[in-house]
């Protein structure tokens, strides 16, 4: 669904992707794992467009979208839930939600009331708070809230940029379960993550990038079974 | 960017042409605009340190000049009967409007870009309406007539009469000028000027005292415009509000901008183009202000960064040739 | 003093109405620092092209000729006029001063010193067109004096009224836009966070110049109703405005639209009363004062600040 080959991506004169190549098929969820400054984060953008790359294909579905402006990556079905979740903190639940669908705004009402319905059923606890600020909910009901808000735009690929962070342990497995849970409603889904046993455990394949490289691709199940590869690029549990 | 060597055959070349060429070629109008152009290129100068240096946008600096300048008409007029001697106002209005510096930047130190423009902008209409008011009750500034029949600068028993001794002092006190704000730019305050510009955060972790910086800024700024006004005063032997309207100001930054903001060469090229052009196109006296507004919009997209991109060590090799 | 107490009653009621149109013109100076975190300097002119733009439609219909002049249906076709070049003037210089800057992300000078440079461009472009001497808007065929009512002591005209239903119903119009409707939320994701709301879809550039489109028409608003009132306008109008507009912006909370209402109602009545109690010649210091003071005691404004945490442009 998803297919990256020989990305490479520069801030300024740094060359922050080196020939990244990665693949995510639908139905999978797969994971991007590597240390601080391995160039997460610039996979994301590059995917979404939000920079450009300097060489190299993205594409999905089988067509070139690393010349599309964001907005028309987002309308092909592509959604991310940014890092630190970024959501609108001065809007309410209902109100960032609604943000969430803008790319649907023609579609009729009653699918978004649906959207709505499955945000609310998979997070209860926006449905209580939907008339209040996004700024005032705690971290863990952000992080559905921005989850949700992605979500809202039915996306066919799910990007999601280190959904564990300055979470408590308890959440994460929260959100991890909630993954896994939207995987099985049908989307695929491409994560992000420093926290490789937790994004590992839920994921069917895994990519390991270090310094702008793919340096490892496995199954699952064998990177984490793989005890040097795990202490050589993942660090220790 | 030009080579060095090049541009310093020039700059020497202006500089001796500038010394000299009034004595050759006597047209008493053209030394008259030739002494403008100093006098406003010592503005843009004394601009330059707080736009440029420390990268201040101040909208209202023609506020500083129209101090100066009044100072000077109270201190060596018949309005209140004082004629002090020329170089004992000078140095007076320069700590006076000095302080102003310090009054109108005291407010502005917390203030972030636009707002600090604002501001500033503020209180240049403020002294304008000032200026053309404060003649009631008591009358200190002689309201929209302003005030006439300022004495000339008398130096050593010898009083000024024509354009061209006009222009030698100020092509002097140009020079002067030229020569402080080099030195100002590698000084210790100078290098906190450039880091408050870049950015103002980092230069307080780096423990820049960025309020007295700022404020030394505003007040250096505001001295040059004294200068400016002593000599605006003593040579048009008459100040008028009019004189420091809000346009002057902006007159006095695009000088700055046209040339290269900071880059002291481009400064005086600004300041002979802004004086030298209406000359050229006085038929079109209507229109330039037009014309004004257009090139700073245009000048913004196309060159930001101004008609001349060059490095400071020139700026040494000027002065000596001026 | 006595006196002085009699006219208070149509003072407040004037500063009432002024205090309306600086709401309106202070609209356009919040909206578009919100998405862009830059003052819009030459958003004044606009608002005096506005002005000129609604002196041109009556100034042909009298000429015209035309038959039953009543405000009802007159005053709601200068607006639309007035509105409309106002707006895509504001797309306009949008487009073509502002956005190959904050593009480039240039430093904080350049979009500022291109805004003064287009004030000073469509100030002069005006005067050279329509000439320095002043326009004057018939009001008095469009009003007669008669129309007018007496509330506790203060004589209101039927002009002050409509001026003061228009301001607000237009202000209540833009509030409802920006709170309810999906474009109204798109302009707000994009004040607060550009990089997301592109996330979501959002189309940032277009938004950014329906920003501006709404912004300078209400100042084209302002404009007519001013010119109404005053019934002189000229091409210096802009300018006088401008300070006070921006205060009334600052005043209530930069980028908060309930503030730039509440800002220009507030500075209209404190402005009145000081003309009232104080010296005339003085009274465009209150509201400079006032910006002074806000900005060193509370700079975030009367109504809190709406702006982004990150610096934009």
């Amino acid at each position: 669904m998803l297919r990256l080959t020989d990305v490479v991506t520069h801030y300024g004169p740094i060359r922050v992707l080196k020939a990244v190549t990665l693949e995510v098929r639908a139905g999978e969820i797969v994971c991007l794992l590597g240390g601080n400054a391995s160039g997460k984060s610039t996979t994301m953008k590059t995917i979404l467009g939000v920079v450009r790359p300097t060489a190299g294909r993205v594409e999905f579905e089988d067509r070139r979208i690393d010349r599309l402006p964001t907005e028309a990556i987002v309308r092909r079905g592509v959604s991310l839930v940014p890092e630190s979740r970024r959501i609108f903190a001065r809007m309410t639940v209902w109100e960032n939600l609604a943000m969430g669908a803008f790319t649907r705004q023609k579609a009729p009402a009653g699918e978004l009331a649906e959207d709505f319905e499955r945000v609310y059923t998979l997070f209860p606890r926006l449905s209580e708070r939907q008339h209040q600020l996004g700024g005032t909910l705690s971290g863990g009901e952000q992080q559905m809230l921005a989850v949700g808000r992605a979500l809202m735009a039915r996306p066919r690929l799910l990007l999601m940029d280190e959904p564990s962070m300055g979470l408590a342990p308890a959440l994460v497995d929260q959100v991890f379960d909630i993954i896994q849970t939207i995987n099985r409603q049908g989307t695929t889904i491409l994560v992000v993550e420093q926290n490789a046993a937790v994004a590992l455990s839920i994921a069917n394949r895994g990519y390991v990038l270090q310094n702008g490289r793919i340096v490892v691709h496995d199954t699952a199940r064998a990177l984490l079974a793989a005890d040097h590869i795990r202490r050589a690029y993942l660090g220790e549990d | 960017m030009a080579p060095p060597g090049w541009l310093r055959w020039v700059a020497w070349a202006l500089g001796l042409a500038a010394v000299v060429g009034p004595l050759l070629a006597p047209n008493d109008y053209w030394i008259g605009v030739m002494a403008r152009i100093c006098l406003y290129a010592t503005l843009a100068l004394g601009l330059n340190v707080v736009v440029g240096f420390a990268g201040l946008l101040d909208l209202g600096y023609v506020a500083f000049f129209g101090i100066g300048s009044y100072v000077y008409a109270f201190l060596a007029s018949g309005h209140f009967g004082l004629h002090l001697p020329f170089f004992v106002v000078v140095p007076i209005v320069v700590v006076a409007t000095a302080v102003s510096g310090l009054l109108i930047g005291a407010p502005t130190l917390r203030l972030r870009g636009d707002y600090l423009a604002i501001v500033t902008l503020g209180f240049g209409e403020i002294t304008y309406l000032l200026l053309i008011n404060l003649d009631r009750p008591v009358n200190i500034t002689g309201g929209p007539s302003g005030i006439i029949g300022i004495d000339p600068p008398a130096l050593a028993g010898f009083t000024l009469s024509r354009n061209t001794e006009y222009y030698y002092l100020f092509l002097a006190a140009l020079a002067l000028a030229l020569i402080a704000s080099v030195r100002l730019r590698h000084s210790r305050v100078g290098w906190a000027w450039q880091a408050i510009r870049e950015d103002e955060l980092a230069a307080k972790t780096m423990g820049i005292n960025t309020t007295v910086a700022k404020l030394q800024a505003f007040a250096m700024g505001a001295s040059f415009a004294g200068v400016g006004g002593s000599f605006l005063a003593s040579w048009q032997r008459s100040v008028f509000p009019e004189n420091f309207l809000f346009t002057e100001s902006i007159n006095i930054l695009a000088m700055v901008i046209l040339g290269g903001t900071g880059n002291l060469l481009g400064v005086v090229v600004g300041a002979t183009l802004l004086v030298t052009l209406p000359e050229v196109f006085r038929d079109f006296q209507r229109y330039r202000l037009l014309v004004f507004g257009l090139m700073l919009m245009v000048l913004m997209v196309v060159r930001p960064q101004g008609l001349l991109v060059t490095d400071g060590r020139r700026e040494e090799q000027e002065d000596q040739a001026v | 003093m006595a006196d002085v107490l009699q006219i208070l009653p149509q003072q407040l009621v004037f500063g009432l109405a002024l205090g309306t149109v600086y709401g309106l013109i202070a609209l356009g100076y919040t909206m578009v620092y919100g998405v862009l975190l830059m003052i819009n300097f030459a958003h004044v002119e606009i608002f005096m092209i506005g002005a000129y733009v609604g002196w041109g439609v009556l100034t042909a219909l009298l000429n015209a000729q035309v038959g039953g002049l009543h405000p009802a249906w007159v005053v709601p076709l200068l607006l639309l006029h007035a509105m409309l070049v106002a707006g895509l003037l504001g797309v306009c210089l949008e487009r073509f001063a502002y956005r190959p800057l904050y593009l480039r992300g240039a430093t904080r000078l350049g979009p500022l010193i291109s805004a003064v440079g287009a004030s000073i461009f469509l100030q002069n472009a005006v005067m050279v067109t329509q000439g320095a001497r002043m326009k004057v808007y018939m009001t008095s065929l469009l009003f007669p004096r008669g129309w007018r009512i007496q509330v506790a002591g203060a004589s209101i005209s039927a002009l002050v009224i409509v001026m003061i239903m228009v301001a607000g119903l237009m202000m209540w119009g833009l509030h409802e836009l920006v709170q309810r409707t999906t474009l109204g939320r798109s302009i707000r994701a994009v004040a607060e966070d550009r990089e997301t709301a592109a996330i979501m879809g959002v189309n940032v550039r277009r938004v950014i110049a329906v920003t501006f489109f709404l912004g300078s028409a209400l100042g084209g608003a302002a404009g007519v109703l001013v010119g109404l009132y005053y019934t002189q306008i000229d091409f210096y109008m802009g300018y006088s405005a401008g300070l006070k507009a921006f205060t009334a912006a600052v005043l209530g909370g930069i980028g908060n639209i309930k503030g730039a209402m509440l800002g220009g109602l507030v500075l209209g009545l404190v402005e009145s009363l000081a003309v009232t109690f104080g010296n005339p010649a003085y009274k465009d210091v209150v509201a400079f004062i006032i910006l002074i003071l806000t900005l060193v005691f509370r700079p975030t404004g009367i109504l809190g600040e709406n702006v982004a945490e990150r610096e934009k442009v």
